[in-house]
C-alpha cells in the first residue's frame, strides 16, 4: 500500500520515524528547534523529541558539522541540518578534510554516520543564495551525494542515509517541497544510496536530471510526446556515486542524451555524465550529449532576469530537438 | 619489406569491394597466390589472393567494410617485422594487387590498379564523411559505405535516420572490435525502422502496416541498371512464332551421341548459337548506343544469358559465341550457370557482353513475356515456353500438331527500328527451324 504524501512530510516521515527507532539519531542546525526549520521539515519536533535532540545552533555550519563529525565518532547519528547548501560553503573543510575522510584516515576504525541535510533552490533569493553546489559535493570521493526528486525518495533515501554508516550529502530543493507523489506505506521502506531510476521509457532521447530538473524533463517529455517524440526521462537520485550504467543503458537504446541541471554549466555534474557515458558508450551516440544548464552569471535578484538563468520546460524541449536535428543548436567543427 | 595489399579492381566498373571475411588473419604466414579473404564486388562473392609470400602484418579493413578499389586493406611483410608509423613507402611501385582467385595475372596486373594510396592518408579536406560515432559504428558492422550516404545533420552529419534505412538485420559486433558494453547492460536494440522519431523520412500517410527491407547490393545493382536502361532507352517489342520440332529433334540426336555430359546442348546454347549467327548479319543490335549520337558497334559477338540466382539476376557472358561449336558453348554454359547460382562468377565473366537472351522457358508456364535491355546493350530476346499447338499449313485445312515457341526482342529505339527487329527475329528463326545450320555455321 501506499500513500500520497509531499515530499516535504515525506521527509518528515523519515525522520521521525527513524528518531524513535534508534535512540542514537538526533537533529541539529540552524532555526530548526524553536522555529521549526525554514522549510519547516522540523515543525513540531522540539515538542515531539525534546531539546536533547532537537538541537538549535548558532550560526556557525563550520562548527555545526564538526560536532557532527565528532557525535558521529562517539558513536551517535546525528542529521544535520544546513539552511541552505549556500551556507555549506563555510563548513567546506569539516565536509572534504574531515567528514569525508575519517574512515580514509582512521584505516576504518572509525566511522562518521553523519547526514548531512541541505537546500538548494532560487527565487529571489539574490546571487549569494541561489547557489547549485552539488557538484563541490560529488567530486569528494568518500562522501556519498543524494539529491531525491520525488516524495518516495525523499523518505527511502533519508532513511537509507540514516541507516547507513557513510556520510551523506543530502540535497533537498526548495521548489519542489509540496511537491506530491505516492510514498510506500511502513517504517522498513528504506532505499539504498544508489542507483538512478528510469521514470518514464522512451526511445528517440534519454534525457538524464534530478531534483528540480527530473520536473523539467518530465514537462518536456509531456509535450513532445504529444508531437510522437518519446523521451526516456532518467531521475538521477544520487550523484555519487553515478550510477552511469543506467545511463549507457538507455543511450545504447536512444542514441542522444540531454542532461539537465540547474548549476552552470561549466565543470558540472552535467560534464562529468557527458565524459562518464562518451567513455562508455561513443558508439551508440547519434548527436553531440547536449546540457540544459543556468546561464554562467551569478543570479539576479530580478524576477525577470532569474527566469532567463535557469533552465525551464522550454530550454529542455529545445534541447531535446537539437539532439533529435529538429533544430541545430551545437555549432559544427568544419 | 612491408608492403600493401590493396583492394585490387575486378572489371572496368569496379569502384569499391565489401570485404566479406578474412581468410588469414594478422601474423598469418600467406604463400603467393594464396587467397587471402573473401569480398563482395556489386555482383558477386570472390576470394582475393595474395601476389606475394610474407606474413600479415596487419589487417586494414575490418570484415564488413567496404573499401574503394587501390585502398590499401592489409599490410605484408617478413616474419617479425615491426610496422612503423605508415606501412613503407608505397611510391616505389611496390604496391601489391589482390588478385581474384584463378583470374589470369594479366587481367588485374598491379600497374593496372590505382597506385596505392599510403595507408590512412587523411582524405583531402571537404571530402571527410561526417557521420555521429553511432553511424560509423552501423555502417562498418553492416558494411555501408558512408561516402555514399548523403547526411541530413549539420555540417552534411550522417546521423542515425540516414542509414536506418540502408539497414536490415544488425549484426552482432565483432567482440574482439567492438569494447564489451558494461556488463550490465543490454545489447542495442535492433533499430527498428519503427522506432524512427519524426525527423526520419516520413512514409506517406495512411500506408498500411510494413516492414522495411534493405536490399543487397546485387538487388540494388539491379534496381539501378534496370531503371536505368528503361527510363534512358526507348524500348520497342517484336513477337514471332519458331516451330521447334526439328530443333528439339537434332538436340536430341546431339544429346543422345556426346559422349559427355557438360557437351549435352541445351536449348539455351542453341538459342546463343542462333542469335550470335544472326547479329553477325545485324551489327546495329550487337552495339551500344552512345549518347548523344554516337553507336559503339562491337567487333565481337558475346552473347549474355541472364541466370537467376537467389540474390538476383545476373547475365554472364559466352565470348565469342558466333565462333564457338555448340558443344562448346554448352560446356561454357553450364559451368557459368552453376558458378552464377553460386554467386562465384568472376566479374570478367559477368561485366560485358554484347547481347542477351533471357530464358524463362524453362519454367513451363510463360509463353512471352518481355524483358528489359542489359545496357549498355541494344537488345535482349525474351524466350518463352515451347507450346504444343495446332498449326494451319499453306493449303490445308486439317491443323497438324506443332511444338512453337515465342522469341520476344526489345531493342533499344535509338539504335534501331521496328524492320530491323523483325528482320533478324526472322533470321533466329529461320536458323532455328532449320538447325543444320547452326552446326555448320
Amino acid at each position: 500500500m501506499a500513500r500520497e504524501l509531499t515530499y516535504r512530510d515525506a521527509l518528515r516521515e523519515a525522520l521521525r520515524e527513524e528518531m524513535y527507532r534508534d535512540e542514537r539519531v538526533f537533529l541539529m542546525g540552524e532555526d530548526i528547534g524553536a522555529y521549526g526549520g525554514s522549510y519547516a521539515v522540523t515543525r513540531g519536533f522540539l515538542q515531539e523529541f525534546g531539546p536533547e535532540r532537537v538541537r538549535d545552533t548558532p550560526i556557525a555550519e563550520l562548527g555545526i558539522v564538526g560536532l557532527g563529525v565528532g557525535a558521529a565518532i562517539g558513536g551517535l547519528r546525528p542529521v544535520v541540518e544546513l539552511m541552505t547548501i549556500n551556507f555549506a560553503l563555510l563548513a567546506m573543510d569539516q565536509i572534504v578534510n574531515h567528514l569525508a575522510k575519517i574512515y580514509y584516515m582512521f584505516n576504518g576504525q572509525f566511522t562518521a554516520p553523519v547526514v548531512v541535510r541541505t537546500v538548494e533552490g532560487f527565487g529571489q533569493l539574490a546571487a549569494t543564495h541561489s547557489q547549485f553546489f552539488e557538484n563541490y559535493f560529488a567530486y569528494v570521493p568518500g562522501l556519498r551525494v543524494v539529491a531525491p526528486a520525488v516524495p518516495k525518495d525523499a523518505k527511502g533515501l533519508l532513511k537509507g542515509a540514516i541507516r547507513g554508516n557513510d556520510p551523506v550529502i543530502f540535497i533537498e530543493h526548495s521548489l519542489i517541497y509540496r511537491n506530491r507523489g505516492e510514498v510506500p506505506d511502513g517504517e522498513d521502506f528504506v532505499l539504498p544510496l544508489e542507483g538512478a531510476e528510469v521514470r518514464r521509457e522512451g526511445r528517440d532521447v534519454t534525457i538524464v536530471s534530478w531534483l528540480r530538473g527530473y520536473y523539467l524533463a518530465l514537462g518536456a517529455a509531456e509535450e513532445l510526446a504529444r508531437e510522437g517524440i518519446e523521451c526516456e526521462v532518467i531521475d538521477l537520485r544520487v550523484l555519487r556515486p553515478l550510477d552511469i550504467e543506467t545511463i549507457v543503458r538507455s543511450v545504447q537504446k536512444t542514441n542522444r542524451l540531454v542532461i539537465v541541471e540547474e548549476g552552470w554549466k561549466s565543470f558540472g555534474v552535467g560534464a562529468e555524465i557527458a565524459a562518464s557515458v562518451q567513455e562508455r558508450a561513443i558508439d551508440y551516440l547519434d548527436a553531440p550529449i547536449l546540457r540544459v544548464a543556468s546561464v554562467e552569471v551569478p543570479m539576479p535578484y530580478a524576477r525577470n532576469l532569474e527566469r532567463l538563468v535557469v533552465p525551464n520546460k522550454d530550454k529542455v524541449i529545445e534541447a531535446v530537438r537539437a539532439a533529435l536535428y529538429q533544430r541545430a543548436l551545437v555549432p559544427v567543427a568544419r | 619489406m612491408a608492403r600493401p595489399l590493396v583492394m585490387p579492381q575486378m572489371g572496368y566498373d569496379m569502384k569499391e569491394g565489401t570485404i566479406l571475411r578474412w581468410l588469414k588473419r594478422e601474423g598469418d604466414r600467406v604463400e603467393r597466390g594464396e587467397p587471402i579473404a573473401e569480398i563482395e564486388t556489386d555482383k558477386v562473392n570472390i576470394e582475393i589472393e595474395s601476389f606475394a609470400s610474407g606474413v600479415i602484418l596487419k589487417l586494414l579493413a575490418r570484415e564488413g567494410e567496404t573499401v574503394p578499389v587501390g585502398q590499401p586493406i592489409a599490410i605484408i611483410g617478413e616474419p617479425g617485422e615491426k610496422l612503423e608509423e605508415a606501412p613503407a613507402p608505397v611510391a616505389a611501385a611496390a604496391s601489391v594487387a589482390g588478385t581474384p582467385v584463378a583470374a589470369p595475372a594479366a587481367a588485374v596486373a598491379p600497374a593496372a590498379a590505382p597506385a596505392a594510396r599510403p595507408e590512412e592518408e587523411a582524405p583531402p579536406p571537404g571530402e571527410r564523411v561526417r557521420a555521429s560515432p553511432l553511424v560509423r559504428r552501423l555502417a562498418a558492422e553492416h558494411g555501408i559505405d558512408l561516402t555514399k550516404v548523403r547526411g541530413s545533420g549539420p555540417g552534411g552529419r550522417i546521423v542515425k535516420e540516414d542509414i536506418l534505412p540502408l539497414i536490415t538485420a544488425p549484426r552482432p559486433p565483432a567482440p574482439a572490435e567492438v569494447p564489451p558494453p558494461p556488463p550490465a547492460a543490454a545489447p542495442a536494440p535492433p533499430p527498428a525502422p519503427a522506432a524512427a522519431p519524426a525527423a526520419a523520412p516520413a512514409p506517406p500517410p495512411g500506408l498500411p502496416e510494413f516492414e522495411l527491407v534493405e536490399l543487397g547490393r546485387m538487388r540494388q545493382t539491379i534496381a539501378r541498371r534496370m531503371a536505368e536502361s528503361f527510363q534512358q532507352a526507348p524500348h520497342f517489342f517484336v513477337t514471332t512464332v519458331v516451330e521447334v520440332d526439328e530443333l528439339l529433334a537434332l538436340r536430341e540426336q546431339i544429346n543422345a551421341q556426346v559422349p559427355e555430359e557438360e557437351e549435352r546442348v541445351s536449348i539455351t546454347d542453341l538459342l546463343v548459337k542462333a542469335c550470335a549467327l544472326a547479329l553477325r548479319e545485324f551489327p546495329t543490335l550487337n552495339a551500344s548506343f552512345v549518347p548523344p549520337n554516337q553507336l559503339r558497334v562491337f567487333k565481337r559477338i558475346d552473347v549474355n544469358i541472364a541466370v537467376a540466382t537467389e540474390s538476383g539476376l545476373i547475365a554472364p557472358f559466352v565470348p565469342d559465341a558466333d565462333r564457338k561449336p555448340l558443344g562448346e558453348i554448352a560446356r561454357l554454359t553450364k559451368d557459368l550457370i552453376a558458378r552464377a547460382r553460386e554467386e562465384r562468377l568472376r566479374p570478367e565473366e559477368y561485366q560485358g557482353g554484347t547481347f542477351t537472351i533471357s530464358n524463362l522457358g524453362m519454367f513451363g508456364l510463360v509463353e512471352h513475356f518481355t524483358a528489359i535491355i542489359n545496357p549498355p546493350q541494344a537488345a535482349i530476346l525474351a524466350v518463352g515456353s515451347i507450346v504444343r499447338e495446332p498449326v494451319y499449313r499453306e493449303g490445308s485445312d486439317q491443323p497438324v500438331p506443332v511444338r512453337r515457341m515465342r522469341l520476344t526482342l526489345s531493342t533499344d529505339h535509338r539504335v534501331a527500328d521496328g524492320a530491323i527487329a523483325a528482320r533478324f527475329l526472322e533470321t533466329v528463326r529461320h536458323l532455328l527451324e532449320h538447325p543444320m545450320l547452326l552446326l555448320v555455321r
